[in-house]
């Protein structure tokens, strides 16, 4: 059976709540900081608002049900994307149905999350059962040493050095020097890239994100809302999803785009050609490298070659996470998965500014995340088109 | 090729003593059977008994079938290590004491990736021996070995942090009289021990091997007595903060019923068998509690020598199996009470003993060395649980099947 | 007019009557018989602490106590032994009190023990005190004094191989008391018999003869070299339990003092 299409259903007033290092600030005050900017953006009172969708690591105690007295809020579609690095292209997901489906008209899709000085201790240790029974017990306490572990098998099976994955980082860095509330503000050779302080072999500081405080939003409404609003939006081509592919493969050389992919394109009718920038889910450059080969830029085991014939910069030949992604931005926790999608929908609708990549219509997004034992689970990708500058 | 692990230099004086840290401790039920596993070095993971899929991580429903059906089983030991990595950076205060660590994926023969710690010797495309041994947490976790015995292997910092191992260690032994403390003697000075306390009671009696034990190089006679409270708390204020291992051989028994026997030789098998564990374990516990992060002689296991029939009675060793009992649940709490400080609390069951509270049962029956043998290895792999000789191993997987059944058997109702 | 108990007390006042101590402090450490490993044995002498000005009891101290009847210097009663199971009045409870203050007089065996371990104490050496000392009264405690309470440690129990080697009576020594009608035998060492009492006919005399005469038995005596071989007086009350065959004891002696008249020992 064939996709449903996107018809009739846009994202609209994406905004971005500056990140800071250390916040003594909850996740509640980010999220309601982006919710209320995106409101105002769209002209709407907190009160309108029939749809809300929210992703956050740091709500605890609450859920989002709690979020809605906290904000006075009074919707008639709530959801709740617990899918780290996946969750903004899978927000966008189910609430376009809810839009097309007249079960909302507007839906804010909000992250955000709180940093305090013991958040990230707390975060890990109970972030799931088999990270509890099967990989924290052994060391890493986090993610690092999982994917160093899995960039070791990666490196070894394609021949890839770490001056490719150096190369990743580097680009996204000098992207990172056009956007204002980077948290990074200093350019990165590939020299220091390569000399910075061990993480977990193969990985090193400038391989890692820093957690940081933040928070992403966007609106999902009807097509011809925007239009009364007055409000650029970006129509939406494609999505697809996945959870726990391929769960034979021994380590994760590859991730679920592989399996959808081709479904993506079709829904959007185009290939990967027409795509002018990429937003990867970039919690470590590997996967980013893994993400243009699965994405179907190029070949398994290309990918590489690829970064080396390829300009990743905003004025280069393959403009990549355009404002520096989670590794010269910083990741707010959850809405690291929303960081690419946010920036995507202000380049494809000719408003990112300093970031902005020249005529640029077609974005595509995508999103992994929740590392659960040894691999990421979820992945997630979209593609956006816009009527640009 | 792992580095030979020296003998500690000595402490400075003017340094505070390293605080016991544990690496992380939560574990589901399900995966508490890798640490049953470990605690009697068996390599256990969980099957369906439906279609035969090998499960790891631990699990409640198979991840081929759905059926809920899971069963430990012993697993084959055989991997491949298919990446590697050296940690240099954790939050986590144990491990970061301790970097840079190693960490790996296997890929088991049996079928699951494991996350594991690596030896040494081991890194990517080596085959490998899986074990599954107990943390400082007291939980059960995965190590990839050497297929075959690499020299020194047992020194590897990671190994060792994982085992009792006596190398370098102080070891107080507390009967001298009882005839596993020579070969046991012998054993631990074989493994590296550095130096041997061995207790001994009532030497105004005489008849113990003192003379010949306390020639030996590197040994100690000390009195002694599980019975006495001030000689106990005299001894700790000796050597209380040099016992890295305490291995307790003190045993009262006599042969004799319940309803025959009479409570006077009862109440010194308690005494002697129960109660004398405990006030050994409050005498020396605080010394080493406070001391099993202290570098390479570190505080590391109290063992206790317990009969089988701790488990179940031997109705013609009715009084004593009591005190057995007792014991072995007095050393259950102790595990739990030492528990924060990464203290392993070790219990070595044996069968009938080859001496003369035995002398005219049949074979087979345990020897002096092969008990000692047995507390060595048990030291060596870090195990909790120990069975010594053919008659423990028969009695301790006849009681997991069914007590019930073995309670019978015991009391001359089986065939 | 002055009382013998008000002599007496103005004697003890100026020194003139001396009280000596002729007990062994009740130790864990302290020796208790061993017997052969079937038997039920001696408990050693072992004390458990209450409390101590703490949580467990907060202006107060004090322990539990545990031991046998005839552990540390103790006193045997005639139903001990199989020989007095029977006679009339045998248990501590029951023995009449006038019996536990009375004369005592002490023949020095000491150095006969010093040279050899199972030093016997023989009719001979009785007659030949008397010869010196006189004829021992009726009714007098008899104690033997071998210095052994002097030995510290293993030398005290002085156990081999083949058993325990300590001075002690032959049979025809405790007949040769019994004779005298005394009214309790004491040693330095662990038992009134020697260390090898095994081996006689009876076994162990000290105790099967002097108990199946309704005689008593002191053990683990110390300080006998401050008495006089005569003209002392003993105290040696055993504690009244119930059924008792012995108990642990402070044994005293009231001896003639230095700035008084009287033999000197």
């Amino acid at each position: 059976m064939r996709r449903q299409n996107y018809d009739g259903v846009v994202l609209t007033a994406p905004v971005s709540v500056p990140y800071v290092r250390y916040s003594q600030e909850t996740a509640h005050w980010w999220i309601a900081r982006a919710l209320k900017q995106t409101l105002e953006v769209a002209g709407l009172a907190p009160r309108e608002l029939d749809g809300f969708s929210v992703s956050s690591f740091t709500l605890f105690p609450d859920s989002p049900v709690g979020l809605t007295q906290h904000l006075g809020l009074s919707p008639r579609w709530l959801d709740s994307i617990p899918m780290g690095g996946a969750s903004g292209v899978v927000a966008l997901r189910r609430a376009a149905r809810a839009v097309q489906a007249g079960d909302a008209d507007v839906v804010a899709c909000i992250a955000g999350d709180a940093n305090r000085i013991d958040s990230f201790r707390q975060l890990l240790s109970s972030f799931s059962r088999f990270a509890m029974d099967a990989s924290y017990p052994y060391g890493s306490g986090g993610p690092n040493a999982s994917f160093a572990l899995i960039a070791d098998a990666y490196m070894a099976e394609y021949g890839v050095t770490r001056e490719d994955f150096g190369r990743i980082a580097v680009a996204q860095r000098a992207n990172a020097l056009h956007y204002p509330d980077a948290i990074m503000k200093k350019p990165l050779t590939l020299e220091q890239y390569l000399s910075a302080r061990p993480i977990s072999e193969p990985f090193g500081l400038f391989d890692c994100v820093m957690p940081c405080a933040g928070a992403e939003g966007f609106l999902v409404m009807r097509e011809d809302e925007a239009e009364r609003r007055g409000l650029a939006y970006a129509r939406i081509a494609g999505t697809i999803e996945r959870h726990n592919a391929f769960p034979e493969d021994p380590v994760q050389l590859r991730g679920g785009w592989v399996m959808d992919i081709d479904e993506l394109y079709e829904m959007a009718g185009c290939g990967p050609e027409a795509i002018d920038l990429l937003q990867t889910y970039d919690d470590y450059p590997l996967i980013s490298m893994m993400q243009f080969e699965d994405l179907g830029f190029c070949a398994k085991g290309e990918g590489a070659q690829f970064v080396r014939e390829h300009d990743l910069t905003i004025g280069g030949d393959f403009p990549h996470n355009t404002s520096g992604g989670q590794l010269s931005v910083g990741q707010a926790g959850a809405a690291g998965g929303y960081l690419g999608l946010v920036e995507a929908i202000r380049q494809v609708t000719g408003k990112a500014g300093p970031t902005q990549v020249a005529k640029a219509r077609t974005a595509m997004v995508s999103g992994f995340g929740m590392i659960n034992y040894d691999r990421g689970l979820c992945t997630s990708a979209t593609i956006i088109t816009g009527a640009g500058q | 090729m792992t580095d030979k692990l020296l003998p500690p230099a000595k402490k400075n004086p003017q340094l505070r003593q390293r605080v016991p840290t544990l690496p992380p401790q939560m574990r589901s039920r399900a995966a508490l059977g890798l640490t049953a596993a470990a605690a009697r070095g068996a390599f256990c993971l969980q099957h369906c008994d439906a279609c035969g899929t090998v499960q790891y991580p631990p699990r409640d429903a198979c991840c081929s079938c759905l059926s809920v059906d899971l069963a430990w089983r012993d697993t084959p030991r055989g991997g491949t290590v298919i990446a590697e990595t050296r940690i240099h950076a954790s939050p986590d205060p144990f491990y970061r004491e301790r970097l840079p660590w190693r960490s790996g994926l296997v890929r088991l023969d049996a079928g699951p990736t494991v996350l594991c710690h690596l030896h040494g010797d081991v890194g990517r495309v080596d085959p490998v021996r899986m074990d599954l041994k107990l943390d400082k947490a007291g939980q059960g976790v995965m190590i990839a070995l050497p297929k075959e015995r690499s020299p020194d292997m047992e020194d590897d910092p990671q190994l060792r942090s994982l085992t009792a191992h006596p190398k370098h260690r102080r070891v107080l032994i507390t009967d001298i009289r009882s005839p596993a403390t020579r070969p046991l003697i012998e054993a631990l000075l074989k493994a590296g021990a550095s130096q041997i306390f061995v207790g001994e009671s009532e030497s105004w009696r005489r008849g113990s091997d003192h003379a010949a034990i306390a020639a030996l190089e590197g040994v100690s006679v000390m009195p002694l007595d599980v019975s006495d409270p001030s000689s106990l708390k005299k001894l700790a204020a000796e050597i209380g903060g040099k016992t890295d291992i305490l291995i307790n051989t003190a045993r009262y028994v006599r042969p004799g019923g319940v309803l025959g026997a009479d409570t006077v030789f009862a109440r010194e098998e308690f005494e002697v068998n129960a109660l004398g564990l405990m006030r050994l374990a409050q005498a020396f516990g605080p010394g080493m509690t406070s001391r099993t992060a202290d570098g390479v002689n570190s505080a590391v296991a109290f063992v206790n020598i317990v009969s089988v029939h701790a488990l179940s009675a031997d109705p013609q060793y009715g009084a004593f199996s009591a005190s057995q009992a007792a014991a072995l649940s007095i050393s259950q709490t102790l595990r739990a009470e030492f528990r924060a400080s990464g203290l392993r609390m070790i219990n070595v069951f044996t069968g009938p003993t080859d001496d003369e509270w035995h002398q005219p049962l049949p074979p087979p029956k345990v020897p002096p060395k092969a008990l000692a043998k047995s507390v060595v290895e048990g030291l060596c792999e870090g195990l909790e649980d120990v069975f010594c000789g053919d008659v423990a191993k028969d009695l301790e997987e006849r009681w997991r099947r069914d007590p019930k059944v073995l309670e019978r058997e015991l009391a001359g109702g089986g065939q | 007019m002055t009382s013998p108990l008000n002599t007496l007390a103005a004697a003890l006042g100026d020194g003139s009557v001396e009280v000596v101590d002729l007990t062994h402090t009740l130790d864990p450490d302290f020796p208790v018989i061993v017997l052969p490993p079937e038997f039920g044995q001696c408990a050693r002498f072992r004390m458990e602490e209450v409390s101590s000005y703490d949580g467990r009891g907060p202006a107060w101290k004090w322990h539990n106590i545990s031991m046998n009847e005839h552990t540390g210097t103790h006193f045997d009663a005639p139903i001990h032994w199989v020989s007095g199971r029977d006679v009339a009045n045998g248990a501590v409870d029951e023995i009449d009190p006038s019996v536990f203050v009375g004369p005592v007089v002490v023949i020095d065996c000491s150095k006969g023990a010093s040279a050899n371990d199972d030093f016997e104490l023989t009719p001979e050496i009785i007659e030949a005190w008397e010869a010196e000392h006189g004829t021992i009264p009726a009714g007098a405690w008899v104690l033997m004094r071998t210095d052994w309470s002097k030995r510290r440690g293993a030398e005290y129990l002085n156990m081999a191989d083949d058993g325990p080697h300590s001075p002690g009576p032959t049979p025809a020594a405790i007949e040769l008391l019994l004779a005298r009608d005394i009214r309790g035998f004491g040693t330095e060492t662990v038992g009134t018999d020697a260390g090898q009492g095994a081996h006689y006919t009876p076994p162990y005399p000290a105790h099967y003869l002097l108990h199946g005469a309704g005689k008593y038995g002191l053990q683990c005596l110390s300080n006998l070299d401050r008495l006089p071989p005569t003209g002392a007086m003993l105290i040696a009350p055993p504690l009244k339990i119930k059924g008792g065959t012995g108990s642990p004891l402070r044994v005293l002696a009231l001896v003639p003092g230095k700035t008084g008249s009287g033999e000197k020992a």
